[in-house]
């Protein structure tokens, strides 16, 4: 018996079929996508390509690299030099050597910056990966990240910088602008949103946040990447018609942070797999 | 070089169950790049596996299987700390063999 992960298409064309099929009954017809969706989820679980991001990620973590021919061993994530076990868990945090809020994207240039020697635009070079390169940053997030499956999510605000940037964060969420005059909060405000099949977690409640938070990063099979909490964040700027959210910035930063905080609570179980 | 497959191999009552995971593009030839242009295709076209050196299993594969391909099979036999050991060989004749220990 052979079992062979082909390509989206046909799940998709599926999908939609069904949709089309109870097209008049519009409620049912969408009730039923989703169970299908979440059943497509759960066959792909096994066999996750993230896991090839992580060992990447993982092999990368111990490479001496950089103008010092340093490894990222020695990278302090917030729970001393070299932890990296459930270090995510805790992220955004204040860090008293950069005296900032730093996400985990942030950290890590900041680590290669000060073991390896990169200048911080090196670091900050192409985060996400395309079709014909792979970011180191994305493989470096996902083995981060897997070392905290399973630990709840625990953001602190004991730091006023920290407070500060969960405010901050909070005014992101729910600042409306741009050509279409959205916030944040127009898509992720309100249970039952969607765009197109795909429901859209509801932000402000605290299920929705923490699962929304909690299965970041995720190979999306449609783009054959992982992409990470940082890219959904992009994407969603994108869609928006917002200018693009710089990488590391402290907006960037504030937004997870709002984010982030909300999940706590939650196991953190990622990365995921998402169609 | 293409990335390391990631390889797990278990008994399961009187047989062995494998599942692996793949590190490769798959790229069916039919896509265009942004300039217009076919992207040529290149794909594994067969893989191999191998139970103490001897093969279990011979897979023939085409441009429809997914990117960054998973492949679950049994075989009847096989004990914990067994060797398993894969090979692919792609259309561009690139190859990559990795073992994996049964648990």
């Amino acid at each position: 018996m052979m079992r062979v992960r082909r390509g989206v298409a046909p799940v998709a064309a599926f999908v939609l079929a069904l949709v089309s099929a109870f097209g008049a009954p519009a409620v049912p017809a969408q009730g039923n996508a989703v169970d299908e969706i979440a059943k497509y989820r759960a066959a792909l679980q096994d066999g996750n390509p993230a896991e090839l991001w992580e060992a990447r990620g993982a092999d990368l973590w111990k490479q001496k690299r950089g103008p010092k021919t340093a490894s990222l061993e020695q990278c302090d994530l917030g729970l001393g030099p070299g932890v990296v076990k459930g270090a995510y868990a805790r992220l955004p945090r204040y860090f008293a050597d950069a005296d900032r809020v730093m996400d985990l994207e942030t950290r890590i240039v900041w680590c290669m910056v000060t073991l390896q020697g990169f200048s911080e635009a090196d670091a900050k070079k192409g985060p996400f990966g395309g079709p014909d390169r792979k970011a180191d940053m994305e493989a470096y997030v996902a083995y981060v990240t897997s070392e905290s499956r399973g630990v709840k999510m625990n953001v602190a605000l004991d730091h006023p910088k920290e407070r500060e940037a969960y405010r901050l964060g909070e005014k992101m969420f729910y600042f409306r602008g741009g050509t279409h005059d959205f916030a944040c909060a127009t898509c992720h405000g309100e249970d039952g949103k969607r765009i197109r099949l795909q429901d859209l977690p509801n932000l402000t409640q605290t299920a929705g946040a923490q699962k929304a938070y909690t299965t970041w990063p995720a190979y999306r099979v449609s783009q054959g990447e992982l992409r990470s909490f940082q890219w959904r964040l992009n994407d969603c700027f994108r869609q928006q018609r917002f200018p693009e959210l710089v990488f590391a910035s402290d907006a960037s930063i504030a937004l997870t942070m709002f984010l982030a905080r909300n999940a706590n609570g939650a196991a953190f179980d990622a990365p995921a797999i998402k169609r | 070089m293409a990335d390391p497959m990631k390889i797990r191999a278990n008994v399961v009552g009187d047989s062995t169950e494998v599942k692996v995971l793949m590190s490769h593009e798959m790229e069916t030839g039919q896509r265009k790049d942004a300039q217009g242009k076919t992207i040529p295709a290149w794909f594994i076209q067969n893989v191999t596996v191998a139970h103490n050196g001897k093969p279990v299993l011979n897979a023939q594969w085409g441009p429809a299987i997914a990117k960054n391909p998973f492949l679950s099979f049994k075989f009847k036999g096989g004990a914990k700390g067994d060797k398993i050991e894969i090979t692919w060989v792609d259309s561009r004749g690139e190859k990559r063999t990795d073992e994996a220990v049964i648990a």
